[in-house]
Formats: structure tokens, C-alpha cells, sequence
């Protein structure tokens, strides 16, 4: 024990801690407000927004309506992208070379092509292959009709951009299968459960929590980049925006209402990507996180599939 | 179904390995390892690291396929089927049923952190055996009370402290009802504090007749839970004896050089 000079004397209990000042925090604050508020201004006060052209053409039914085919061009492709894409990563890691080989060209191919291109392709389909047939190789035909009939501008949107968005979310699954640690699987061996419930109950789950950020991000670029597809004449959200300004010429503002719907939809997707963190993360949070909670609970039981 | 061999010799032993072979590479880690265990030993495998041990515990339940040699655990050939003199690699639902009378317990846990305690050890009894849930829970209430985390039944495995996981790691083992215990060096990856809430549960379950196989460095638990020690080097077991012989009076060299540096 150091012996303290006399006029020293501290009290133990008494200590307070006085915080490290951070003045460019303070800095930084102010340049903030003084940005966002020329922003503001600026956009409050310039009249070339024309704010009030834009609320008319907010709730315009063609706007909505291409806000509509948007919302479905994201939510169909990106569900079928996901599917194709647990396949494509399953197969990337399968120990045949088969499969392997088949999902690494495929990969290789979409994502080295322009989405643009591939949508065009797929349109002019019929140029390619006049008709299509579903049947036994060389025996009889189960199915078949012109290709004209079945791809039309939205079958071709679609399998544009699910396609072309399933090789990338194929790689993004598989490096988070990748990441899960082995030692999970060789104790789901050890007890005896069988490979698919090993990768269903046990290996997906966690590597679904790693994928979420990521594909969230794809998400949200597949909604705006969704508008290439008015290429094939299909109007979506930017393409309605502009079928209207080519006639009215008040292109500003009708790209403002456009920007705002994109905006309300990013918000919303951000949200849901919040919230599956949350759920997926379940367990992984260090500290008091990992605590018990009833609701919790019930996810996790319905990830190991015993209701 | 399958029909068993009666096991006519009463006492055939519950474990039986010959003349097991693995190869990694060019590197032999087993070169040949002969090894029995009774029914209700417990048998403390010693050795340096790299010696092969974990190797040897991952054949007894085809984690790992040996090159050579046989495993029987109960008078059955584990990992394959004898015809013509040949042997033919079991499809992989016999293999995971084989398994599913073995537990086994690992150095890092391997809990499955996205589950509860109560899902960790409620899981494979389901979708295994073919439990029901409430059937399968009982049971798991049941073992974790007696590997004393009755209260941390609906925690996650990251909130609870490495003791506690291995304690959880074994509960999950038992619900499988196994007729042999391996373990990998269980307390090795804990606080020191915290070894001795493990090794007491495997003293529990070795005084209530469990077959075990135990790799560990803790040499205080070999002498005195375990019927038999078998050391371990370069891919052979080079020395077997109860405790109080191989502990104490080691007849081979290299037992003598190991033992000198861990006791
Ligand atoms: N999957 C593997 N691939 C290549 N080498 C391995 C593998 N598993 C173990 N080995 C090697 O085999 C030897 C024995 O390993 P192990 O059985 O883990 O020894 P121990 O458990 O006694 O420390 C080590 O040299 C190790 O590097
Ligand atoms: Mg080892």
C-alpha cells in the first residue's frame, strides 16, 4: 500500500469518473445541421420542385400502377431467386463434380452477362426457339406450345431478372453455409440426425443469420434496378414516371414522386431486414442477449421443426 | 429389422477394435490399434498430442473411416456388412443408427447456438428415435436436473458459461439413450475452475455403469474413475493396465517420458 500525502486524502466510494471530451463530435454536429438545413431550404423554398405538381401526381392511378408491377417484379423474382439460389449453393458445395460444374457455369454465365441483354433475349425468345416441348427424349411429348404464347413482357421480366439475381444470391447463401463452423455438423452426426435435417434444422438456420445483410442489399437493388425492364415495355415505377413526363414535360417533380415511392419501399424492406436480423440472430448475441424469452422461443422451435 | 447375433460369450466386450488403420495422406495416424472395453468400464485413453487419440474415438463411431481393421460396438460391425468376405460400406441411414447409440462429446461443445438448452437436447430424440414432444421433453428435463441446469432450460448456449455447455453437450448425448459415452478431451477448453462441475457429472455417470471412452489430460480423474488406461503414441497403444499399474509403475519407455511431463 502507497501512503498518500496528506493533503491527498481520498475517499474510495467518492471517485468520479469525468468522461474524455470529445470536441469534434461538437464539430461535426454543427456542420451537420448547417448541411442538412441548406438542404432543406433549398428544397422547402426553390419553386422548381413545384411541390404541388408533385401531390398531384403522387396518388396518380399510373403511378401506382407501376409501383404495383414493381413490387411484384421484386417480390416474385427475388422468391423464385432465392429458391434457384439455396439450389445453385447446395449444388456448388455438393462433392459431385456434376452438379458443382452445372452451378459454376451457371453462375459464370449470368453474372457475367449484362441483365439488360438477358432480358432482351429472353423476350425475343421465339427468334431462338420457335416453339417449346416438355416431354420423354425421344419418346412421346407431354407438353408443348408456341414459345410467342408463354413469354410475354412479364414472363420475360421475370425470368430476366430471377435468373440473373439467383446467381448472385447463390453465392451469397453459399459463403454463408461456408461459414458455419464444422464442428455443428459433425455433432449433428455424431447424434445420428440425417443429412437433411443436419442442413435444414441445424446448418441453414445459422447460415441464414450471415446472409440476411447481404441479401437485403440485393433486395433493394433488385427493386430499383427492376426498372431495366422497360426495355420490353413493361411499365413499371420509373418507366410509368416517364411515359407521363414525355408528355407533360415536368420531368423534375415526376421523378420526385417516383424517388418518394422507391423510398417508402427501401423503408419498408429495411424494416423487414431489421426484423429477420433479430429473429435469425436468436442466440448469437453475447451477454444478456442469450437470455431466456418465451417468444424467442417459439422461433427457435420452429427452425428445428418440432411444433 | 435387422435379427442381433445372440452374444452367446456373456462377457464379450461392449467395445472391440482390431487392428484399426487411417491414413491421412502420407501420414499413418492409426497404425493398427487393437482395444477392448467392457460393458460398464470406463477406459481413459492418454497420450501426446498428435498421437492419434482423437482419430481413434471419431472410427468408433465412423465420423471416420478407418482404412483397415474392424470396430464391433455390441457384437455389431460398425460401418460396414461382411459378405463374401468382404467388407461393404453400410448405406448412411444404418450408419446414422449406428451412431445414434453412441454418444459423443466434444472439446469446444458444439452446441447448436441458434436453439435453447431444452431444443439442443430435444432435437435428435424427435427426429431420431421418433419421439414425441412431450415425451422427449420430459426426458430432457430429467437429464438436464441431473447435470444441474434444470434452470437454464430456456437459455441460449452463448449465455452460459463453458462448464455449464459441457454439461449440456453430455445431456444432449444421454437423451439419445447410448450404450457407450466418448468423449474428446471435455474439459480441456474450460476455466480451470470449471473443470471439476464437469468431471464430477462423468464421475456421476460412470458410478451409474455408463461404458465410457475418455481422452483427457486430467490424470487426478483417470486414477481414479477409470478401470483401465490406455497410453497412447504414434498411432499404437503402446501400454493398457488399470490406473494403479500404469500411473503408478510404467513398464514402457515412452509411458514413463508422457507421464513424467503431465503428472
Ligand atoms: N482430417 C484430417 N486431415 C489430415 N490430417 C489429420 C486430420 N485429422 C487429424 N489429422 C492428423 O492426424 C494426427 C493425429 O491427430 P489426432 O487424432 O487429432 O491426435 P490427438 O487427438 O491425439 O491430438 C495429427 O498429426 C493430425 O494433424
Ligand atoms: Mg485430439
Amino acid at each position: 500500500m502507497t501512503v498518500l500525502p496528506a493533503n491527498t486524502t481520498r475517499d474510495e466510494d467518492s471517485d468520479v469518473v469525468v468522461p474524455r471530451r470529445r470536441p469534434w463530435r461538437w464539430v461535426g454536429t454543427v456542420v451537420s445541421v448547417l448541411i442538412v438545413a441548406a438542404v432543406a431550404n433549398s428544397f422547402l423554398t426553390n419553386p422548381n420542385y413545384q411541390w404541388d405538381v408533385v401531390a398531384t401526381y403522387l396518388f396518380d392511378p399510373r403511378i401506382l400502377d407501376g409501383l404495383l408491377t414493381t413490387l411484384q417484379l421484386t417480390v416474385v423474382s427475388m422468391v423464385l431467386a432465392s429458391a434457384l439460389g439455396l439450389l445453385l449453393a447446395v449444388m456448388r458445395l455438393s462433392r459431385g463434380r456434376l452438379p458443382r460444374g452445372a452451378a459454376g457455369v451457371y453462375i459464370w454465365l449470368f453474372r457475367g452477362t449484362p441483365v439488360l441483354v438477358q432480358l432482351i433475349l429472353w423476350y425475343n425468345l421465339a427468334i431462338l426457339v420457335p416453339s417449346v416441348s416438355i416431354g420423354i427424349p425421344f419418346g412421346p411429348t407431354l407438353f408443348s406450345a408456341q414459345t410467342n404464347t408463354i413469354i410475354t413482357p412479364w414472363t420475360a421480366a421475370i425470368l430476366g431478372l430471377a435468373l440473373n439475381e439467383a446467381a448472385y444470391l447463390g453465392e451469397i447463401i453459399r459463403s454463408g453455409i461456408v461459414s458455419v463452423d464444422r464442428g455443428q455438423t459433425e455433432a449433428a452426426n455424431a447424434l445420428g440426425l440425417s443429412r437433411v435435417d443436419t442442413f435444414r434444422r441445424i446448418v441453414l438456420p445459422q447460415a441464414l443469420r450471415v446472409t440476411v445483410p447481404p441479401a437485403s442489399n440485393e433486395a433493394i437493388g433488385l427493386l430499383k434496378y427492376s426498372s431495366v425492364v422497360s426495355v420490353i415495355a413493361l411499365p413499371e415505377l420509373l418507366y410509368s414516371g416517364q411515359l407521363i413526363y414525355a408528355r407533360t414535360y415536368e420531368t423534375i417533380p415526376v421523378l420526385l414522386v417516383v424517388c418518394i415511392w422507391y423510398l417508402v419501399v427501401v423503408t419498408l424492406l429495411t424494416l423487414l431486414e431489421h426484423w429477420l436480423e433479430r429473429r435469425l440472430g436468436v442466440g448469437f448475441r453475447t451477454g444478456a442477449g442469450g437470455d431466456a424469452n418465451p417468444r424467442k422461443g417459439r422461433w427457435a422451435r420452429w427452425w428445428s421443426g418440432n411444433h | 429389422m435387422v435379427v442381433r447375433q445372440p452374444l452367446t460369450p456373456t462377457e464379450q466386450p461392449l467395445v472391440q477394435l482390431r487392428g484399426i488403420r487411417k491414413r491421412f495422406g502420407s501420414h499413418e495416424v492409426l497404425r493398427g490399434v487393437d482395444l477392448d472395453v467392457d460393458t460398464g468400464q470406463v477406459l481413459c485413453l492418454v497420450g501426446a498430442s498428435g498421437s492419434g487419440k482423437s482419430t481413434l474415438l471419431r472410427c468408433i463411431n465412423h465420423l471416420e473411416r478407418p482404412d483397415a481393421g474392424r470396430v464391433l460396438v455390441g457384437g455389431e460391425l460398425v460401418g460396414y456388412v461382411e459378405r463374401d468376405g468382404r467388407l461393404h460400406e453400410l448405406p448412411e441411414s444404418r450408419i446414422r443408427a449406428q451412431r445414434a447409440g453412441i454418444g459423443m462429446v466434444f472439446q469446444h461443445f458444439n452446441l447448436f447456438p441458434h436453439l435453447t438448452v431444452l431444443e439442443n437436447v430435444v432435437t435428435a430424440p424427435m427426429r431420431v428415435l421418433g419421439y414425441s414432444r412431450s415425451a422427449a421433453e420430459a426426458t430432457a428435463h430429467d437429464l438436464l436436473a441431473r447435470v444441474g441446469l434444470a434452470p437454464k432450460v430456456d437459455a441460449y448456449p452463448r449465455s452460459l458459461s463453458g462448464g455449464q455447455q459441457q454439461r449440456v453437450a453430455i445431456a444432449r448425448g444421454l437423451a439419445m439413450r447410448p450404450r457407450l459415452m466418448l468423449f474428446d478431451e471435455p474439459t480441456s477448453a474450460l476455466d480451470p475452475e470449471l473443470v471439476g462441475e464437469v468431471l464430477d457429472v462423468m464421475r456421476g455417470l460412470a458410478a451409474d455403469g455408463m461404458t465410457m471412452i475418455v481422452v483427457t489430460h486430467e490424470m487426478g480423474f483417470a486414477r481414479e474413475v477409470a478401470s483401465q488406461v490406455a497410453f497412447m503414441s504414434e498411432g499404437l497403444i503402446v501400454e493398457q493396465g488399470p490406473p494403479q499399474d500404469l500411473l503408478v509403475a510404467p513398464r514402457h519407455e515412452r509411458t514413463r517420458a508422457f507421464l513424467s511431463k503431465v503428472l
